[in-house]
């Protein structure tokens, strides 16, 4: 039997809402992003190794223009690649 | 005084001690200009994530250099471009917190590389923990719930037998009465 509390959960009211989006780099105070991490650099890649938008990544436009600055060098020293399929 | 980095990765085939002088020449040559060696990172032999001239591995060198005035990274990269054992190389300006990161991850304080996967990883975990905690929390409201009903159900079962014995002995009773 479907009581009252059930059917209020047959829609789920948290669907709707956006998780808040956030620059790490501001918030953990990171300043220096290393282009030779490519562990780290993986976060803002996408399967096929390119570089991920701002809406995406939630982050600054200071520390965006340094993360792909840093994918690229990392590109050029074949720690990242400049093509690929099924990175991660 | 401005801080520079220059990576380099060196042919594997080589063997270990080529691959050795071959770092130290270009860190020798930028002595002899003057520099002011930093610091030299070795940073082992890695997986190419693309091959370059048909190889698939390297042998990557950071060295990290102050020069003294004059000019000294044309000439250094114009001998890079000129080695054949020189797979690739690039030549960086170090900005303030460049050199602090540097500075951090060769003293170990947390290389701040660790610290950001430590972050990171903490967040995930945290995040995790939430999670797992919700879940919890969710399942013990769910076992509750479920505790309850198998409980309620119980309860009226054990009313019922209790009335029957009541109307037997209230039967008795009035058996008794008319006695």
């Amino acid at each position: 039997m479907a009581n009252r509390d059930d059917i209020k959960f047959l829609s789920n009211p948290k669907i709707g809402q956006k998780r808040q989006k956030y620059c790490r780099f501001r918030k953990y105070g990171i300043k220096y992003i290393d282009y030779k991490d490519p562990d780290f650099l993986m976060q803002f890649v996408n399967e096929q190794g390119k570089i991920l938008p701002r809406r995406i990544t939630g982050n600054s436009l200071k520390y965006q223009r340094k993360v792909a600055t840093a994918v690229k060098r990392a590109r050029h020293l074949a720690m990242l690649p400049y093509v690929t399929d099924l990175l991660k | 005084m401005n801080q520079y980095e220059v990576t380099i990765i060196v042919d594997p085939v080589l063997s270990g001690e080529e691959i050795k002088a071959t770092a130290q020449t270009y860190v020798d040559h930028l002595k002899n200009e003057g520099c002011t060696i930093v610091h030299v990172d070795e940073m082992g032999l890695r997986q190419l994530a693309y091959p370059i001239n048909r190889r698939t591995s390297g042998v990557y060198f950071c060295i990290e250099f102050q020069p003294n005035g004059a000019d000294v990274i044309p000439g250094a990269e114009l001998a890079l471009r000129r080695d054949e054992r020189i797979i690739r190389f690039l030549t960086v300006k170090l900005d303030k917190y460049g050199v602090k990161y540097n500075d951090d991850k060769r003293n170990g304080l947390i290389g701040t590389v660790k610290k950001k996967k430590k972050k990171e990883d903490s967040r995930d975990n945290r995040r995790r923990d939430n999670r797992r905690s919700d879940n919890r929390s969710r399942d013990n409201k769910r076992d509750d719930r479920r505790k309850d009903e198998p409980a309620k159900k119980e309860a009226p079962a054990k009313k019922e037998p209790a009335k029957e014995p009541a109307k037997p002995a209230k039967a008795a009773a009035k058996k008794e009465e008319e006695e």
